[in-house]
């Protein structure tokens, strides 16, 4: 992150000066959701049921794909895919 | 000195107040409608029953919702305005805090009334004191004319670009809310030009742009967010930097209240009654002033060199205006009407005595509790007060700092 700002530099009243994208929240994460492309059915319900918006079907490669920044490994995800195609894996270290 | 033809009416505190509302053009009010609310809302939904009003009235569930409209109807740049007392602020303690942590300039009336148990409805400032350290702007009033005068003020001051800050005008229950005055009263145009439109700085948003500090969903903007150690601590100082600034403003706001009415409360901060060269002085907030006046007369009648200070700016404290006001005072009463059990006095004691501290001359400052629950402070107590602060000045000791003036042993 940027160098902390003073008081004398800040918006007031915590107005948000920043887009929340600046803030990675991924960092968060316990288990990361791990997709079998061989089990996928690309059938979409993941980017419709994530909380976080953190899956996105990508047009130019036609298939989906998560976004580590924000993705807090909820595990609804794996939990809700028909074709069991996702895995929480534990995070290293 | 007056400038403008005014009318005199038989207003009570409540009725002068929802007059000020009114023709300071408010765009929303939100208030809980039952007791301890008093009439100031009452008399302001029958301006919008009678369409003498295009403001927003909107009738919650509790207290703390009242505020919560407020404070997002405040956010959203309209000009907003409530009322309350006892229990009912005290429901609202949360939602102060967030009002002016979000910076968002509502004003509220409050008429002061004391808190449970035993139940009681009548006046004291407990309601109001308790709340002190909340971040918004206290002003406390003498008379209804002073509660209509300080609510046309108090839009200026609040929305003030420079503060943002909300504000308490707190009138004495029933002793002001309830009964009959002659208040003078400005025609609405002239106070619709003297409050003006409300002005809405600009403020950095999310984009790193500047946006009107506004709730608007054409430039969002998020205000009042998760904000922990990181962060919180500049937000409060921030918080203090306006209210230090806000003496200056609300001085130069009554000046030009003064010159459009020819009305002055002191120089908008403090008031100061027969001071110049008094011995013995007493210091208070409210209507107990108007009271203490007449016994400062009598006094100097007989010869005593007794004076009054009154509070009229609570918050922000102004700490240069006592000392000045107390320098040559021997002995000092400061009067408070609520109590802080267990704290060595009263509220307003405590920040008199604590400004004096560091004052060039020390006078002795003695406290007396008095009228909590309505109970009544007639002249004759008064005058007990002041003969008191003679025995002082003749002994040059303190028998006791706090008593309780009033109290049936």
């Amino acid at each position: 992150m940027s160098k902390q700002k003073g008081w004398k530099e800040l918006p007031i009243a915590g107005v948000c000066w920043k887009p929340a994208t600046d803030y990675p929240t991924g960092d968060w994460r316990t288990f990361k959701p791990v997709r079998d492309p061989e089990k996928c059915t690309k059938c979409l319900l993941c980017p419709l049921i994530c909380p976080d918006s953190s899956i996105k079907w990508n047009k130019t490669t036609e298939d989906i794909e998560f976004d580590y920044d924000f993705c807090k490994g909820c595990g609804i995800c794996a939990n809700e895919c028909p074709a069991n195609a996702i895995e929480m894996v534990r995070e290293e270290g | 000195m007056a400038t403008v033809q005014q009318k005199v009416l038989a207003l009570n505190g409540d009725e002068a107040i929802a007059l000020a509302a009114k023709q300071s053009d408010v765009d929303v009010v939100a208030a809980y409608p039952i007791t301890p609310q008093t009439i100031i809302v009452e008399k302001f939904s029958e301006y919008v029953a009678d369409g003498e009003v295009d403001t927003e009235f909107v009738c919650t569930e509790s207290e703390h919702s009242a505020l919560s409209a407020c404070l997002a109807a405040s956010a959203t740049g309209a000009r907003t305005f409530t009322a309350s007392a006892s229990a009912g602020l005290a429901l609202m303690h949360e939602i102060l805090y967030v009002t002016s942590g979000c910076r968002v300039p509502v004003v509220m009336a409050i008429a002061n009334r004391a808190l449970s148990a035993p139940i009681n409805i009548h006046c004291d400032h407990s309601d109001s004191m308790v709340e002190r350290d909340c971040g918004w702007i206290q002003l406390y009033v003498e008379n209804s004319q002073e509660a209509y005068d300080s609510i046309i003020q108090a839009f200026r001051i609040a929305e003030h670009p420079d503060l943002l800050l909300p504000v308490m005008v707190c009138l004495d229950a029933f002793f002001l809310s309830h009964t009959l005055e002659n208040v003078a009263v400005l025609p609405d145009e002239v106070v619709r030009k003297f409050v003006g439109n409300r002005q809405i700085p600009l403020v950095t948003g999310h984009e790193g742009k500047k946006a009107p500090f506004k709730l608007d969903p054409d430039n969002p903007l998020t205000m009042g967010p998760l904000d922990l150690y990181d962060y919180y601590f500049e937000h409060k100082r921030q918080q203090e930097e306006a209210i230090r600034r806000s003496p200056q403003i609300i001085r130069q706001i009554h000046d030009e209240y003064t010159k459009l009415t020819g009305r002055k409360y002191g120089n908008g901060l403090v008031d100061t009654y027969r001071l110049e060269d008094a011995e013995i002085a007493a210091v208070c907030v409210g209507s107990a002033a108007g009271t203490t006046k007449t016994v400062v007369d009598e006094l100097r009648a007989e010869g005593v060199k007794a004076g009054l200070l009154r509070l009229r700016s609570f918050r922000p404290l102004p700490v240069a205006d006592i000392r000045k006001a107390l320098e040559n005072v021997k002995a000092v009463a400061v009067m408070d009407r609520s109590n802080s059990f267990g704290g060595h006095g009263g509220a307003v004691f405590h920040e008199v005595r604590h400004s004096l501290y560091d004052a060039k001359s020390h006078p002795h400052v003695v406290n007396y509790i008095y009228g909590l629950g309505g109970r009544d402070m007639p002249q004759s107590i008064i005058r007990d007060i002041y003969g008191d602060l003679q025995e002082i000045l003749r002994t040059k000791q303190v028998k006791e700092y706090v008593q309780f003036a009033g109290v049936r042993e």
